[in-house]
Order: structure tokens, then C-alpha cells, then sequence
């Protein structure tokens, strides 16, 4: 067997989902590749090539694939991946933005967001916001896999010296093109690699009262997160959404605040080791897969606990 | 110019569902139906364009079984002109979607596809990316915002770093995210008129198209549950415990 991996980067560097990938990938077990598609990507094939468990980096370096737009780079996944029994990446904006073009190219099924490796063919994945977990198995020759980061345990970016091998394929379909990037500028961790979370709902009432979490969440080094009401409302950013069709967190410590706890928001973070909830209202659902959970006003918990730590 | 919208037949947002005791699959005996949420996006998508001149026809297509229909009507009732359901009781997964999908697009031949970025019963999220890669087309997938200028399409796209704005020559797939629009509620007098709409049936073998699932479901279960938890009386208990007992902090 042989796997290819699309790795998650930045043309600078290569992103902490790429690792869990690689262990997903060395669940099933064979060579691992690594495809770093990109511009001046020289950097991140290079981060790529030192993998723990990776065999080769092949190193795709052109203008056409510099924002990673899915309809070039899915040309090139299905050129390249032809050759390898598995494709893998992670379940990212990214990694669903691209793989499944792939697959259709290749006209093969995709499995998405899988949990677990049961064998080569055979995989766990979540259903209806992870109320279900379903067993699903594989009859295509090419087994195209989104792999949900925080079911396998980063492998180590040291130990590796993969060989880095340029592709010469350009694919450039011509119909879509970059204009602009917003991103959020935070000197917290990211959210899906934060060993603690704090997360508001809409109990928070408004963007500026999420500044107590942010104080709270700088006490703590964790990252700060959202249930989709807060960012519905406006309060913050799309970026910061836990849940089913937001990000998937599973950190040591996540503390829900003002945050009822539907089972959207809990798809997305009820695999946390240990969950706090604080909310005023006795009856909120959160208060059901809370480890610890302290029925208070917001306003007058939060604060207190920002003083205690 | 038209547009395609599609709309899939789940279970209610609202209902938290569980596996048959078998394992052999969910049980949705008696559980409410519903448009999946995100196609709902896209169905209002569609309108505002109607309604701001962009559209000129709005087509609705649903796959599934007869009952689909409903959902079709619905989407109908909400501004959509006309139907179309591709009848089948396969179980029809993404790849074949979409195939059926592009067999519907290449007799309707729409500049623009609106789709919901993933159906809330399998959460795939495979099936707009699918429709573009055979369609040819461009995709601006989780879009926030859609802006149709000439004959090009301008999408921001909700990404895990923030946002992203692509430009798309069209035709083209767009996926809705949740904060493209907030759906309106189909008046009486609507679903009333939808009644009257036509809806073409059709089926996979008129389309041609191969539907056999390539993934089997060997088995469903309810995933680990969560030992149950406690309540603290005041923050300086809560500490105590993250401190002494959890040791997370």
C-alpha cells in the first residue's frame, strides 16, 4: 500500500493537521508521501521531508497552485494519486475544499472525517452531528480519506529525512482566481491545537464582553472559541465557531460559558477530556456532558474565576 | 440567467437521533423531516438573486424517494419556479449525486448551482466539490458571501483562518455556509401557489446514470458516552477541583 497525503501549509511552514494526517496514515499502514502544493513552497517541503514515518515529499512549486485553489490542485491530486491505494488530508476548510473534487475526478467515493482506522478498507466515521458512529467500508481502488485531526495523535515534525522530489505538472484550469485573505491575527493559540479552550454563546450578550474571555483565556494560554448563536449574532468572527459544521476541538480543557449546549455545538466538542460549563440556566443541555458544571450568572462567575487563577 | 438549487430530504435539525439496537442503521420511524438547513441557504440565495434582477428562473432538484417531493414543494413555496426530483430508493451517496446532479445540468445547462455545503444526517460535505470537478465548473464552497458581476462570480469563503474572497468564472458550484443569509418563512398564500408549479420526475436510468454505492455501512452505534458529571456551588470549588481533581490547570 501507499498513501498520499496533501499536506495543510502556508508555503512557509507546515500545519499541525498535517501531522495527525500522517498518523492516520500510518494507521493503515504503508509508504507515506507527502505532496506540498504550493509557491515558493521550498520551506515547507523541506519542514515536510523531516516528518516522523514520511518516505518521500513530492514538491509541486508553482504560481497555479499559490492559494491552493481546488480546481488547479485537485488536477493535480488525481494525476499524481493514481498511483497510491490511499489519498489522505485533513478535514480542513482546505482539505474539504479540495479532496472531493479529487475524488470525482478519479471517480471514486471519499470518506469523510473518519475517526478511526479499522483496516485498510474499513473506517469509523461520525453521522448526524456525531450522534451516530458508523463502520463503512470501501470497495473503490482508491480509498480518498478527510481525516478529523483530534481522533489521532500528532506524529513528531523531527526524526524524519524523507527525499524531496520536485513535480513538473502545472495545472492551471483557468476559471477561478484569487482576490483576497482576511485572516484573524491572534496571539492565543489555534484553536484546533489549544490544549484549553474557553468558548462564549450567546449568554455573552455581545462582542465586547467576550474581552472577559479573552483575559481569562491569556490567564490560562487557551485559545478562545464560539458556539455558532454568538457568531450568528455578530458577536465574533466565523473563524472562532465550534461545532458540527464549524471546528472540531478536543482539548484537555474546554470551559463552556453562557453556551446552552445544542447538539450542534456539542458535536463539536464533547471529545474534550474534561468540560466545564457555566450558565444560569440549571436545565441548559451543556450541563449534561459537563464534568464540572456551575449553574451562576456569567457576569459574576467569570470575573471571580478570572481573580482566582 | 438560471440557477440550479438543490435540497435534500433529512431528519429534523431538532432531533437527536440513535442507531437501530441492531446496529443495522438509524432509526428514523416517526422522526419529522425536514429541508436540510443549508439547502434551505441556498434556496434564499437563489431568490435574493431573483429578486435582485441577477436570476431569471430558479430550478429546484431533489434526489431521493417520492416523498422528496415535499421538500421540493417547499422549496417551491420559498421562490423556486419549477422541480425536478430524480426518483430512486437506492441509497444515493455523493458521488453518484453528483453524477446525477451534472446529468440534470447538462440538459438545464444553469450558469450558477447553489448547494448547502453538507446535509446534516451523513455531514459529507462532498457533493458541490464533486458536481464541479465533473461539471468542469469553478466552486466557491462554505460561501458567506455571493456577488454576481458579468459573467463572473466574486465568493467569500468561510475558512478555518478566517476569510477568503475567490473570483469565479461562471458557470459555477457554490456550497452555502451558515452566515450566506438567513432563509424567510414560505407565506401561505406561496405554499399555496407552489402547489400549482410544475415538477418533472425522472429517474437514474433516464440520466444514465450508475448509482450503485461504493461504501458500505457494516455498522452504526452510539458513540462513548460521557460519564456523568458534577456540579460545583461557587467558582472556588470549581477551581479546587480543576486544580486537585482534573488536574487540567
Amino acid at each position: 500500500m501507499s498513501i498520499l497525503i496533501l499536506a495543510e501549509h502556508d508555503n512557509a511552514s507546515i500545519k499541525g493537521a498535517t501531522l495527525n494526517t500522517v498518523a492516520a496514515a500510518k494507521a493503515i499502514g504503508g509508504d507515506i508521501v507527502v505532496l506540498v502544493a504550493g509557491e515558493a513552497c521550498g520551506a515547507a517541503a523541506e519542514a515536510a521531508a523531516k516528518i516522523e514515518g514520511v518516505s518521500k515529499v513530492l514538491v509541486a512549486d508553482n504560481a497555479a497552485y499559490g492559494h491552493q485553489l481546488a480546481e488547479n490542485v485537485s488536477l493535480l491530486v488525481a494525476e499524481l494519486g493514481k498511483d497510491f491505494s490511499h489519498i489522505l488530508a485533513p478535514a480542513s476548510t482546505s482539505g474539504k475544499n479540495t479532496l472531493p473534487r479529487a475524488a470525482a475526478l478519479l471517480d471514486v467515493a471519499q470518506i469523510s472525517e473518519i475517526i478511526s482506522v479499522e483496516s485498510a478498507d474499513t473506517f469509523k466515521r461520525p453521522i448526524y452531528a456525531g450522534n451516530v458512529i458508523a463502520t463503512v467500508q470501501s470497495s473503490d481502488a482508491i480509498k480518498v480519506i478527510t481525516v478529523r485531526t483530534t481522533a489521532f495523535d500528532a506524529v513528531s515534525a523531527e526524526g524524519g529525512s524523507a527525499a524531496v522530489e520536485a513535480v513538473a505538472s502545472a495545472h492551471d484550469a483557468g476559471t477561478s482566481s484569487y482576490v483576497r485573505e482576511e485572516v484573524a491575527k491572534s496571539d492565543r493559540p489555534d484553536l484546533t491545537a489549544a490544549s484549553i479552550v474557553v468558548s462564549g454563546g450567546r449568554g455573552m450578550q455581545n462582542g465586547d464582553n467576550f474581552a472577559m474571555l479573552y483575559s481569562l483565556a491569556d490567564k490560562l494560554g487557551a485559545a478562545v472559541g464560539a458556539s455558532r448563536a454568538a457568531v450568528d449574532a455578530g458577536f465574533v468572527p466565523n473563524d472562532m465557531q465550534v461545532g458540527q459544521t464549524g471546528k472540531i476541538v478536543a482539548p484537555d480543557l474546554y470551559i463552556a460559558i453562557g453556551i446552552s449546549g445544542a447538539i450542534q455545538h456539542l458535536a463539536g466538542m464533547k471529545d474534550s477530556k474534561v468540560i466545564v460549563a457555566i450558565n444560569k440556566d440549571e436545565d441548559a443541555p451543556i450541563f449534561q456532558v459537563a464534568d464540572y458544571g456551575l449553574v451562576a450568572d456569567l457576569f459574576n462567575a467569570v470575573p471571580e474565576l478570572d481573580s482566582a487563577l | 440567467m438560471k440557477v440550479l438549487v438543490a435540497v435534500k430530504r433529512v431528519v429534523d435539525y431538532n432531533v437527536k437521533v440513535r442507531p437501530k439496537s441492531d446496529g443495522t442503521g438509524v432509526d428514523l420511524n416517526n422522526v419529522k423531516m425536514a429541508i436540510n438547513p443549508f439547502c434551505e441557504i441556498a434556496i434564499e440565495e437563489a431568490v435574493r438573486l431573483k429578486e435582485k434582477g441577477v436570476v431569471t428562473e430558479i430550478v429546484a432538484v431533489s434526489i431521493g424517494a417520492k416523498v422528496s417531493q415535499e421538500q421540493i414543494r417547499t422549496a417551491l413555496a420559498l421562490g423556486a419556479d419549477r422541480g425536478i426530483l430524480v426518483e430512486t430508493d437506492v441509497e444515493v451517496q455523493p458521488l453518484a449525486i453528483a453524477k446525477l446532479l451534472k446529468a440534470v445540468c447538462d440538459k438545464e445547462q444553469p450558469q450558477m448551482v447553489i448547494l448547502g455545503k453538507q446535509a446534516i444526517d451523513g455531514d459529507n460535505n462532498q457533493t458541490g466539490q464533486m458536481l464541479a470537478a465533473l461539471t468542469g465548473m469553478s466552486q466557491g464552497t462554505f460561501a458567506s458571501e455571493v456577488v454576481v458581476e458579468g459573467d463572473s462570480v466574486t465568493v467569500t469563503r468561510e475558512v478555518d483562518s478566517g476569510s477568503q474572497v475567490v473570483k469565479l468564472s461562471l458557470p459555477a458550484v457554490i456550497t452555502t455556509d451558515l452566515r450566506l443569509n438567513e432563509p424567510r418563512y414560505a407565506s401561505l398564500p406561496n405554499i399555496m401557489k407552489a402547489k400549482k408549479k410544475p415538477m418533472d420526475v425522472m429517474t437514474p436510468e433516464e440520466l444514465g446514470v450508475e448509482v450503485t454505492p461504493r461504501v458500505t455501512t457494516l455498522k452504526v452505534e452510539p458513540p462513548a458516552e460521557r460519564k456523568a458529571g458534577i456540579k460545583v456551588a461557587d467558582v472556588a470549588e470549581l477551581v479546587e477541583k480543576l486544580k486537585n481533581e482534573a488536574k487540567v490547570i
